[in-house]
């Protein structure tokens, strides 16, 4: 899957002058087909040992799940790597994250690729990791639908390739009626984006007199963010970054609003099962109020 | 000499004693603030903050586990703002925000509603009568909020400090109450879309040529029409979000301010946030200001 770090420090093009078209033969040897994360038979029955042996009680996961995917190119270069491997790396560690995801029934699971301020990043940058997440959702498809994961693209689709909207929307018909595991990857996509183009949605509304401006409630607003399609599973109980930065970077901020934040040093292609099993434990200690007294 | 969040605190607790142990305080307070002023200079080296905002999580655990009445946590927790706010004049920072009560808030227990709203009205007319603080720090508060959702008489104190400290220039100083980010950016959304239905009416107006004015409608709305309309227009975005307690979330509150703000979640419980917690808050955001303003400069390409 296409990570382009969120980090200030990668900002690098080492390892990305040739931007590969998507599907080009070229493309599948600078990619090496990433081992699929084993979510079936014996490999789903090990992951959920591991979640009862780890002392988390399967009522207490949090329903949805959001990663911002940060420090892939800083863990590629404490190994001499290019960024290119980090983000391959992130890659491999998103789709492992989404197996285990889908093992220990957690219902969705956004994950932050590509955020609107990281087109700002040098254009050779921006197309091959564009073409690098096309690429890699095209070759996922037929895989997602065996598991019953539904594929959801979010983001300003004027920023993406024509051909990655393609793939995106593609992916979306061939698994929209799966419901083991809603996938949502935020592509050129920011929070406060999603909130102007709900505001411009509804607009559009209020002056075609199909709804007056008294009448916009939160409902109406939730309705129209990027993530509605999730429905009842569409604000992350919670969000967990890593690589140590505190901060949200535009990330789900309407949706984020009761989440609770996990933040990790460990770098994104290092944030294995311990490291999973490890925000979930933490999640589970919380006491989730919503601003009101605990309940004795 | 200038009152500072020591000397505040220290008037505060002032009890009857004997003419020794008075000047031995005395040279202690002073001292302290020596001490104080010249951290504070070696702090300022590094970039400051010019924004902060406080989730004043604790006070009720606070009062708990110290046996205290309910309410008094919440007591104890308005002398540790007062003493923040003056801390953080002393160093510079132009703008405090904090979460003084949650829309959500309103569910909990009505007794427990009834002595937090009993108690902003008694320390809204204390500042109202004494107004030593704002004063010396020159300051302007506002309420952000639905002010709506009050009784009556917090609602006309509340209005009341805000005219009366409006034309201050001096530290700005917004309370959130009663408030939801959520609530927030729904009163800004409607806003932005009657003000874009008004506009077009007024076009079509005095415009023959409505095609045109109607495919303007989705292509103008901006991240700045929205800021507009926030209750937050004119204030920077908060440099650091500090949630007391440890509690690692925000809580519906600032959402769509704290794109890029640094959040900080320390363990004491807001009445026990002191000068030395705030010292090392800011030590932290030094640390990370490099990345933070990256970020905000590239977020600042894409808008």
């Amino acid at each position: 899957m296409l990570l382009l770090s969120h980090s200030s420090s990668a900002t690098t093009t080492h390892g990305l002058a040739a931007a590969p078209p998507a599907c080009s033969r070229r493309a599948r040897l600078l990619l090496p087909r990433a081992r699929a994360a084993d979510t079936t038979g014996v490999g789903a029955d090990r992951a959920a040992e591991a979640l009862l042996q780890s002392g988390l009680r399967p009522e207490s996961l949090p329903r949805h799940v959001a990663v911002v995917m940060d420090g892939n190119s800083r863990w590629a270069r404490a190994r001499g790597l290019t960024p290119a491997d980090g983000h391959k790396a992130g890659g491999r560690n998103l789709e492992r994250i989404v197996g285990l995801s889908r093992a220990w029934g957690i219902r969705a699971l956004t994950a932050f690729v590509c955020s609107r301020e990281n087109l700002s990043r040098p254009m050779a940058e921006v197309d091959y990791m564009m073409g690098l997440s096309e690429w890699l959702i095209g070759d996922n498809i037929d895989k997602l639908s065996r598991q019953g994961i539904r594929l959801q693209v979010i983001g300003d689709t004027t920023k993406m390739p024509g051909s990655l909207r393609s793939a995106a929307v593609q992916a979306d018909e061939a698994t929209r009626h799966n419901s083991q595991l809603h996938l949502m990857l935020a592509i050129c996509y920011s929070g406060r984006w999603d909130m102007v183009q709900a505001c411009r949605e509804l607009a559009r509304e209020a002056q075609a007199n199909q709804l007056s401006p008294d009448d916009i409630d939160e409902s109406l607003v939730a309705g129209k963010l990027a993530t509605s399609a999730a429905g009842e599973f569409s604000c992350p109980d919670l969000v967990i970054r890593t690589s140590g930065e505190l901060r949200l970077s535009n990330f789900l901020l309407w949706q984020s609003a009761y989440s609770e934040f996990f933040f990790t040093d460990k770098m994104w292609p290092d944030f294995g099962e311990a490291e999973y099993l490890e925000a979930l434990r933490s999640f589970q200690g919380r006491d989730r109020r919503f601003g009101q007294s605990r309940l004795l | 000499m200038s009152i500072s969040a020591g000397s505040y605190r220290y008037m505060k607790d002032l009890k009857a004693e004997k003419p020794n142990e008075m000047v031995t305080n005395g040279v202690l307070s002073s001292l302290q603030n020596f001490l104080r002023k010249c951290l504070i200079a070696i702090l300022s080296y590094g970039p400051m903050p010019k924004h902060i905002a406080f989730i004043m999580d604790g006070n009720r655990r606070y009062a708990k586990f110290r046996s205290m009445q309910q309410g008094a946590g919440h007591r104890m927790g308005f002398s540790a703002l007062i003493a923040s706010l003056l801390y953080c004049y002393e160093m510079g920072v132009k703008y405090i925000t904090v979460y003084a009560f949650s829309i959500d808030n309103f569910k909990r227990d009505p007794s427990e509603v009834e002595t937090l709203m009993q108690l902003m009205e008694e320390k809204i007319n204390e500042l109202l009568e004494n107004r030593s603080v704002i004063n010396k720090i020159n300051c302007k508060i506002n309420f952000w909020g639905n002010l709506d959702l009050l009784c009556e008489p917090v609602r006309l104190a509340a209005q009341k400090l805000m005219a009366s400290t409006a034309g201050n220039t001096g530290l700005v100083f917004s309370v959130c109450m009663p408030y939801n980010s959520t609530s927030e950016i729904v009163n800004a959304v409607s806003e932005v879309c009657a003000e874009r239905k008004e506009l077009l009416q007024s076009e079509h107006a005095g415009d023959c040529n409505g095609h045109a004015a109607n495919n303007g409608v989705h292509s103008e709305i901006s991240v700045a029409d929205l800021d507009r309309h926030m209750y937050s227009t004119g204030c920077p975005d908060p440099d650091i979000v500090i949630r007391t307690s440890g509690e690692t979330r925000l809580s519906n509150f600032l959402l769509w301010q704290t794109t890029f703000s640094h959040l900080q979640n320390p363990d004491p419980l807001w009445p026990e946030f002191s000068f030395r917690h705030l010292v090392w808050a800011i030590l932290q955001y030094q640390r990370a200001y490099p990345y933070l303003e990256q970020n905000r400069k590239l977020a600042k390409k894409q808008l």
